[in-house]
């Protein structure tokens, strides 16, 4: 009995080491830059083609092997390096995790391209040479190349503590990464110190990568696969500590191990339960810090003006078209339409707290698909109504914010936007394992709308109508006391505590409110499609809304709007007409970032700004 | 030809191409909509879409149906039922599609089934395997072409039977595909065998299966047989865990669609030996029929046929048995009408399956055989075609699991 409890503690540890591997260079980017990288994925990806590709075309042997590792290894340096130079150098003064946008865009990029490089078929790499076969360890076999990386975790872990402790390019990088602007004064060449801080991080990415191929398949999956996790492991450790990040590998490898053994079912949601209960127990991570310093503040926003005259012309201008065109458009756009006010409001809603609340959230999607389920439970159980299904959705929806944001608002950066992260997968795995109440991944079929709103266009008015409705209406609260007192918190946490302010309070019904509201697109959502499956809480509807919010410019109260329409349309007809929409899209963004760093609603407005006498 | 490179121009205009209505081709074209997770699941829809093309040129090489051309549409949903949700409302009211086709995932067969139930419109299922679809979600509109999940465990559970293994352990992807797999076959090998008893399941997640712990987790339950479910890269990872620590040495394998060339090959010379599977022996399968589908595919493509290709050959072959039954009309219900019942040859070259009334199942079979090595390459061996009209349950309980209209 102990000696299977043995090996499956050693399985867990060699888990351990891959994903420490990945998450190292993770938050050491994090560390130095702020950058939440999301093309961290695709770099591991691109290690694990690169050597499979060069280990490949290397004369067999541990040259060949060992060889063709480290090249893939460097290559993926170096395309961190170019990623770095050419796109997230010119947007580093754009507003916080603007370059999440920029990586996003990196990451659909790559997977068309490793598409058409690789081909579709996962490709099964060769085995280690000199650790093919495995170990009799007290009578379990245990695979010599696991026990390999379970060396290699800690040998890293120990370089890496060399390297930032006994050199001086490591002692810079860690005053960089205690306080930034500190280390720019004392004349230390930032440029180059992120520059060389990505080759690192890339690189590390791409080992982990390479040094899966004995281990694992290679295919187009991997990179979304780890992301997730890696950052999992690098918030749960203290986002920049490189001990807590192994600190976290082993936990979280380690509950996965012996997680399986008594609850098999839980291998969806394992993960984030623990991140879940590591950051509500310790806000800052096993062994972060809270973040230093007061000169090292974010610069405060400007204050939103009223809204310009030309502004409300177009406004209106939109209004009135998007009343009198569809009409005379065809069903389909009709449909496009719908989805497109869904949006609209979805984003509005997520930008209400991530603007003027200045609180972001990586797992908006929960409340979208709360109101989805809301509707769509009460249709496949009761045989409620629309009229009920419509209600209903925005109050489950707010409930869950209430619960989950009770936790969510006291956190704060990226520590809050990973928890509302992790309370979103585990709502999405309750939607996909409640098989009883949900129907599972199986989703719930026939969520139709009534009788009078079943035309197309009657139910495009219904939603243009409610969603219209709830952005303005959100709009019209970032201005009142309620909006001024949000920005105040947001702005000056300390300043808004001592006249008296709670911050605690106004975040909390914040997030509620933006709950409610994306419940109310959910709701709407369920009856334009007709079903409603736990994809609608998936990671991928959140990342959605959050570059829907990004590409509109998250300083601006109108950004959200254009960003939803523009993303919203170039997906839908990227996708409709060509086979390599995801390069195309990626392309789009990546160019949008590049040439409106503050957002396009950001852009327009400083371009009004510059014309303005 | 139909023009669909205005329509791409017009995306570099404004939102005109959202309304472009209907472009109305020549009236005698046949308008085919196809809906699939390309992005999401290339290596084997990729293959598919290849031989869907591929029959579609032969059926207009030869002069069309009734002297009508066929067309086909495709669409990427990228795995997201919603989009494909979507795109079926744009083939249907845009491009004035006849019908609808397609389909991998299950729940995004799910949805776009029930846009068709709702339109009243027809939809060919070509490979989701839930059981739902035909039964507890089932209507008039929906067929279905690749043996269901149900089928290809009561195919299995036949062999398991045999075994004489009693402890068995099962792994499964932890999804609806996984888990009512596990669900059946336990049900139908129990029934078949009473004292068998399931001693460990594992439902590691999607695409994400810790390999190492999963196997680990298998041995230490000790069992004589393992059910498998998973496949892809998670099988991938699973097979290289499970034979580097002995899993497979002294146990018997059952092994839910491991022999299709599309998780088979990706194995390369360490896919397992002696794994019961179902699947596909494309070397092996020498029918007249099937050895002529595998030279043409093979001289126009350059690779061999994957049993998505199979399937994407065999679901134009139904539309054009379809069709040439209603004379080319694509009145929805007259098509429903001739698919009922209706028996259409397939590229393996065995007996004609037929889309059974009572349920709108094709009783299309799959291979159920032994993997083994050749060349440095994993092969089924000792095969047999399992006809899919016996691995059905009985009229009675399809009734009971199908609502009745």
């Amino acid at each position: 009995m102990w000696q299977d409890l043995l090996a499956q503690s050693l399985s867990g540890l060699a888990t351990a080491s891959s994903l420490f591997l990945v998450a190292s260079g993770l938050t050491v980017i994090f560390g130095v830059t702020r950058i939440v990288n999301f093309a961290h994925g695709s770099l591991y990806m691109l290690g694990a083609y690169l050597a499979w590709t060069l280990v490949g075309a290397l004369p067999r042997g541990h040259l060949g092997f060992w060889g063709g590792v480290l090249l893939a290894v460097l290559i993926v340096g170096v395309i961190g390096v170019l990623i770095e130079v050419l796109l997230l150098r010119r947007i580093y003064k754009s507003p916080e995790l603007f370059q999440l946008l920029a990586t996003f865009g990196v990451v659909l990029i790559v997977q068309d391209v490793a598409l058409w490089i690789w081909g579709p078929q996962d490709l099964l790499g060769p085995r280690a040479p000199g650790l093919r076969g495995a170990v009799d360890i007290f009578g379990a076999r245990f695979p010599l190349y696991d026990l390999f990386l379970i060396c290699v975790g800690p040998v890293v872990l120990g370089l890496l503590w060399l390297l930032f402790h006994r050199t001086r390019w490591g002692t810079r990088v860690r005053a960089a990464t205690a306080d930034r602007e500190m280390v720019g004064a004392l004349g230390v060449n930032q440029r180059l110190l992120f520059t060389t801080v990505f080759f690192l991080g890339a690189a590390l990415a791409g080992l982990g990568g390479a040094l899966q191929l004995p281990r694992e398949s290679v295919n187009l999956q991997m990179d979304l696969a780890i992301i997730a996790e890696a950052f999992v492991v690098v918030v749960i450790g203290g986002l920049g500590s490189l001990p807590g990040a192994f600190l976290a590998a082993l936990l979280i490898g380690q509950m996965q191990a012996f997680g399986i053994l008594i609850f098999p079912k839980i291998t969806l949601v394992l993960v984030f339960l623990v991140m879940a209960v590591v950051l509500i127990l310790r806000p800052y991570g096993l062994l972060g810090r809270p973040p230093a310093t007061a000169h090292a503040a974010p610069a405060i926003e400007p204050p939103y003006g009223p809204p310009s005259r030309a502004l409300r012309v177009i406004g209106l201008v939109g209004l009135a078209a998007a009343l009198v065109v569809p009409p005379l458009m065809g069903e389909f756009a009709l449909i496009v339409f719908t989805e497109i006010a869904i949006m609209v409001l979805f984003a509005a809603s997520l930008h209400f707290i991530m603007g003027p609340g200045g609180m972001v959230s990586f797992g908006h999607a929960a409340y979208f698909g709360m109101g989805a389920y809301g509707a769509a439970l009460l249709t496949a159980h009761f045989a409620a109504p629309m009229e009920a299904g419509l209600l209903a959705a925005p109050l489950v929806a707010g409930l869950a914010g209430a619960v989950f944001g009770f936790f969510c608002v006291r956190l704060s950066g990226v520590y809050a936007a990973m928890l509302t992260l992790a309370f979103a997968q585990i709502a999405w795995s309750t939607a996909f394992q409640w098989i009883e109440l949900t129907g599972g991944d199986n989703g719930i079929l026939g969520v139709w709308p009534s009788d009078w709103a079943a035309p197309k266009l009657t139910f495009y008015y219904l939603a243009l109508g409610l969603c219209v409705g709830a952005t303005l209406l959100l709009r019209r609260s970032i201005f009142s006391p309620f909006g001024m007192a949000m920005r105040a918190q947001r702005d000056s946490p300390l300043r808004a505590e001592a006249i008296g302010l709670d911050g605690f309070r106004i975040r909390w019904v914040a997030f509620i409110l933006a709950a409610v509201a994306a419940g109310i697109a959910g709701g709407l959502f369920a009856y334009a499609k007709g079903s409603v499956f736990p994809s609608v809480m998936a990671i991928p509807r959140s990342v959605d809304a959050l570059v829907m919010v990004l590409l509109g410019g998250v300083q601006t109260v109108s950004g959200p709007i254009i960003g939803a329409l523009a993303f919203t349309w170039a997906h839908e007809q990227l996708m409709r007409a060509f086979e390599m929409w995801r390069l195309l899209l990626g392309l789009l963004i990546v160019a949008l970032v590049l040439f409106f760093p503050q957002g396009l609603a950001g852009a327009a407005q400083r371009l009004a700004g510059r014309r303005a006498p | 030809m139909i023009p669909t490179l205005p329509r791409r121009v017009a995306l570099l205009g404004a939102a005109a191409s959202l309304a472009a209505p209907a472009l109305h081709a020549q009236p005698s074209v046949i308008r085919i909509g196809e809906i699939n997770s390309y992005s999401a699941i290339p290596a084997f829809l990729l293959p598919y879409r290849q031989a869907w093309q591929m029959a579609e040129e032969e059926i207009n090489a030869a002069g069309g149906i009734a002297g009508r051309r066929i067309e086909t549409i495709f669409r990427d949903d990228n795995g997201r039922p919603e989009d494909a949700v979507r795109h079926a409302g744009e083939l249907l009211n845009n491009e004035r599609v006849d019908l609808l086709a397609g389909g991998f995932l299950s729940h995004v067969g799910l949805a776009v089934s029930d846009v068709a139930r709702r339109n009243r419109r027809l939809y060919l299922a070509t490979e989701p395997l839930s059981d739902a679809l035909v039964w507890a979600q089932g209507h008039r509109y929906i067929f279905r072409l690749r043996p269901s999940t149900y089928m290809q465990c009561a195919m299995l559970v036949e062999e398991a039977a045999k075994l004489p293994a009693r402890r068995w352990a099962t792994v499964a992807p932890n999804y609806e595909y996984g888990q009512s797999a596990v669900r059946w076959f336990r049900e139908l090998l129990s029934r078949a065998k009473p004292d068998v008893e399931f001693v460990a399941e594992q439902f590691p997640a999607l695409g994400r299966i810790d390999a190492g712990a999963t196997v680990q987790a298998l041995a230490g339950a000790r069992p004589e047989a393992i059910f498998n479910v998973t496949f892809g890269a998670d099988l991938t990872n699973f097979v290289r865990q499970g034979s580097t620590r002995g899993l497979f040495d002294g146990r018997t394998m059952v092994s839910l669609l491991t022999g299709e060339p599309e998780y088979l090959d990706p194995l390369g010379d360490e896919a397992p030996e002696g794994w019961i599977v179902t699947g596909y022996p494309w070397q092996e399968l020498n029918t007249p029929g099937h050895v002529r589908f595998r030279e043409a595919y093979q001289a126009r493509f350059n690779t061999h046929p994957r049993l998505g290709s199979a399937l994407g050959f065999d679901s134009v072959t139904v539309i054009r048995r379809m069709l040439e039954a209603t004379a080319a009309d694509t009145d929805t219900e007259k098509m429903v009408d001739a698919l009922r019942g209706m028996t259409f040859p397939t590229v393996f070259g065995e007996a004609d399956p037929e889309f059974r009334a009572i349920d709108h199942q094709s009783t299309l079979g799959a291979y159920v055989g032994r993997t083994a090595l050749r060349q440095g390459r994993g092969v089924m061996v000792d095969w047999r075609y399992a006809d899919g009209r016996d691995y059905l349950p009985s009229d009675e309980e399809v009734r009971r699991l199908r609502p009745q209209d």
